[in-house]
């Protein structure tokens, strides 16, 4: 019992991980049928913003809340790659709808600028330049509407922008100046330390469950209850929705096609930056952050069925699950009399690159049966 | 070819490749005042990808004991004076970018001498390069042995230099003394053959391994490794670590949530973490384990002080000095020394004159062997919350270097001369 309750828990735990990390793709790859490869480095981005998060609460202003960054550090990780995967989708995604090839291609692309820009940049002017472009976005919001239909508008438009570069400059040089390690660029890796309650682990029946895994489960169940609440009852997941399925149709009816296209890859994007968050509670946060994760994303997206948000889920946790039980040999604790032939094939599998070998092997079985995954999509979209 | 003819013409082409690639090692501080002659060596380590962050500190490292050697008034041959200029070439992270950038470097740049690579895979790549062209590359880091060219001279620590002796440490005087080996590492050739060779060693202690597990590169899912850990050994015992980079703080971080840690018996060697690696892992994750190098920045020598603080001095008051770093600084002068003492820079009369040269490097006293590897003195240390060592053993001298291993079935017996022409590479001694 204990034995199949720990296995449970580390299989939901490696899950989980790749649940976070794969739900943005799920929804850019999955209702957009964009290829995004630049997925991983936008989780880098995430993690690099829990990074700079963290520094910013260990002045003496927000020392205080110290225990609390994580929380905000979702919130910031969220809307920098989310605007940065909107930057993405209007200036080159936006132009190669329906060419998925020239797709891939160019977000590949991006995903070595990416990497490359937080390699030369330091990461308080990189701060900068995201907030710059915030206050941007947001600012215009605020501002009545009329001033905008006003002839001079351009003014109005030139101030918002200058506003925001300023705001952007002091805040770069603010970060700089107060947080010499981000004042330089390096390619180091550095290092998220979570706060002291995040740390060590409890016991229970026995078993030690380490807080940061419990964190990650948390935070994941948070992202699929709200993405799921968020496409199924709210208008715009509706809208949505109906752009998926049909694309013509939507656009006849009166939804503006384009905002949703923003919408969805900034959501994708966000959920993305939520997984760095994630990922940087249990590693280090380097430029190549990203590129381990996205492979796993792509596999459990298309095994658990493109646009479909359960079998995501069923395929990451039994991935998870699938790893725990092959890779750290627990199928023989579990059965330990089992026939000495079956014994040593099961042995022999019991290394962390074999079971992935193995795992990897039985999709590619998997596929050859079901080639749209475990819940294929039916109706239009399949069609075209 | 005299010497004098090889120099215009590596001299020449040397203009050639500086005006062509635009990186002519222009950015020289610290110049020769009273030198009246030139020779440039390569330097290609990975100064991008996944290596850089490593690897960029050797360069460091390099460039500093050039300069040095040049504010001294340089190498002195045939009555000259040479100022030692450099070239040097990224090999980005990417082992086939290594042999074609020593290619460039041999053929194009005409270089004596580079000094190059960390991991094993560059240098298994690099080999052929140099020894079908003859040319003489200085590696160095500590590597997993079994390997013995004429054509490089490796100035790291073979394993009898730092496992073998980690390993009799951690099962005869660690606090986990005569508890079960577990052996963690990357899936690539060190951990592998490291591990191989640690698993004979045990046997022949008369202790036992209950496990060993590799995470492929790239992969940073440490959880089934841990659950291994937990179920092979559930009252404590040694961990032996040849993780790599990034993979380290995933595995340190996640161990100490679960409770593999000192205080519950579980005793971490690492052969890959350095001081450098301590300040990016964070001490907190590592205090209280242990690792073994030649040099350690806490070694309190003069020799050893006094080159911490320069490097400090020519990079920034936060950088920190390591094993690897050493052997890079011992390996400019070396070279030096050989240069000067066969009085020439030709590639077979430095060969020659360089077995049993002695050099007081940082870490004591270290020689050059027939063998192409040096003598070096073994250490090991417990890492301390403040990043750094604290030495608890030493081993009284240097100790002689096994390019072939004496605990592998497959090598043993074997060793490497290269000063008598019937034995080579390989014989049984």
């Amino acid at each position: 019992m204990q034995l199949i309750l720990e296995s449970l828990f580390n299989g939901v735990a490696i899950g989980s991980v790749l649940l976070i990390a794969a739900l943005g793709l799920a929804i850019v790859f999955g209702l957009m049928g964009v290829i995004n490869l630049a997925h991983g480095e936008l989780m880098m981005l995430g993690a690099y913003s829990t990074y700079v998060t963290q520094l910013v609460f260990k002045t003496p202003l927000l020392q205080p809340f110290y225990n609390c960054y994580v929380i905000v550090s979702l919130i910031v990780a969220f809307l920098v790659a989310g605007i940065v995967g909107i930057l993405l989708e209007r200036s080159i995604i936006r132009r190669l709808y329906g060419n998925p090839l020239e797709t891939l291609l160019a977000t590949w692309g991006v995903s070595l600028i990416l990497q490359q820009f937080v390699r030369s940049v330091p990461l308080a002017y990189a701060s900068g330049f995201i907030i710059t472009i915030l206050i941007g976005l947001i600012l215009p919001l605020i501002i009545p509407k009329k001033v905008h239909h006003h002839s001079r508008a351009y003014v109005v438009k030139a101030g918002v922008w200058g506003i925001s570069v300023l705001f952007g400059l002091l805040s770069a040089n603010w970060l700089a100046t107060s947080i010499s390690r981000i004042g330089r660029a390096s390619a180091r890796n550095v290092d998220v330390t979570a706060p002291m309650w995040m740390r060590g682990g409890f016991d229970f029946l026995g078993i030690t469950f380490p807080v940061t895994r419990l964190v990650i489960i948390i935070i994941t169940i948070i992202s699929v209850f709200s993405v799921t609440w968020f496409l199924n009852q709210s208008v715009w997941g509706m809208r949505i929705r109906a752009v998926t399925q049909n694309r013509e149709m939507s656009e006849c009816l009166g939804i503006a096609t384009n905002k949703v296209d923003v919408l969805t890859f900034g959501i994708g994007s966000g959920l993305a930056g939520v997984a760095g968050v994630a990922v940087s509670l249990l590693g280090s946060v380097g430029p190549n952050v990203g590129g381990s994760y996205i492979v796993g994303c792509f596999m459990v997206v298309v095994l658990g069925g493109v646009g479909n948000l359960l079998g995501t889920i069923i395929a990451s946790f039994s991935i998870g699950i699938m790893t725990d039980l092959i890779g750290a040999g627990r199928l023989i604790s579990i059965w330990p009399d089992m026939p000495t032939p079956l014994a040593s094939t099961v042995d022999f599998f019991a290394t962390t690159s074999m079971a992935r070998v193995l795992i990897f092997a039985l999709i590619v079985v998997f596929l050859q049966f079901r080639p749209s995954g475990l819940f294929p999509q039916k109706g239009r979209m399949v069609e075209n | 070819m005299t010497l004098t003819k090889r120099f215009v013409i590596g001299l020449s082409s040397i203009a050639l490749g500086a005006s062509i690639t635009g990186c002519g090692g222009g950015n020289q501080t610290s110049g020769c005042s009273d030198c009246d002659a030139e020779v440039t060596v390569g330097i290609l380590h990975s100064l991008s990808g996944t290596m850089a962050i490593s690897e960029s500190t050797l360069v460091d490292t390099e460039k500093m004991a050039i300069e040095e050697i040049n504010a001294a008034g340089g190498i002195k041959v045939g009555g000259k004076k040479y100022e030692i200029k450099y070239i040097v070439e990224d090999g980005a992270s990417d082992w086939p970018t290594f042999a074609e950038k020593s290619k460039k470097l041999i053929t194009q740049d005409n270089v004596p001498v580079v000094f190059g690579g960390w991991t094993s895979a560059s240098r298994k790549a690099m080999l052929p390069v140099y020894e079908s062209r003859d040319a003489f590359l200085y590696y160095p880091i500590q590597y997993e042995g079994q390997e013995c060219s004429n054509n490089i001279f490796y100035t790291g620590a073979t394993p009898n230099q730092q496992s073998e002796p980690a390993t009799e440490f951690m099962f005869k005087r660690s606090p986990a003394a005569g508890k079960p080996f577990f052996l963690v590492g990357s899936d690539y050739v060190f951990p592998r053959t490291s591990n191989t060779i640690t698993k004979e060693q045990v046997k022949s202690l008369g202790g036992t391994v209950v496990g060993e597990d590799y995470l492929p590169l790239g992969n940073t899912e440490v959880a089934p490794i841990i659950a291994k850990i937990k179920k092979a050994l559930p009252n404590g015992g040694v961990i032996i670590n040849t993780l790599n980079g990034d993979q380290n703080v995933a595995f340190f971080k996640q161990i100490q949530d679960v409770g593999i840690t000192p205080g519950n018996g579980y005793y971490v060697m690492s052969y890959s973490i350095a001081e450098e690696e301590i300040s990016t892992i964070g001490p907190e994750f590592l205090s209280g384990h242990y690792g073994a190098w030649n040099y350690m920045m806490s070694i309190n020598t003069d020799a050893s002080r006094k080159f911490a603080n320069n490097f400090k001095r020519r990079w920034g008051s936060d950088r920190v000095v390591a094993d690897p770093q050493e052997s890079a600084y011992n390996m400019v002068y070396l070279w030096k020394a050989a240069v000067e003492k066969a009085g020439t820079f030709d590639d077979n009369s430095v060969r020659e004159a360089l077995v049993g040269i002695k050099f007081d490097a940082p870490q004591g006293p270290v020689e050059v062997m027939p063998n192409h590897h040096l003598s070096q003195t073994v250490r090991i240390g417990q890492i301390t919350s403040s990043g750094q060592f604290r030495i608890l053993e030493s081993t009284d001298g240097p100790v002689q270097p096994q390019a072939w291993n004496q605990f592998e079935p497959s090598s043993k017996g074997y060793a490497c001369d290269w000063t008598d022409n019937s034995k080579g590479e390989r014989y049984r001694f």
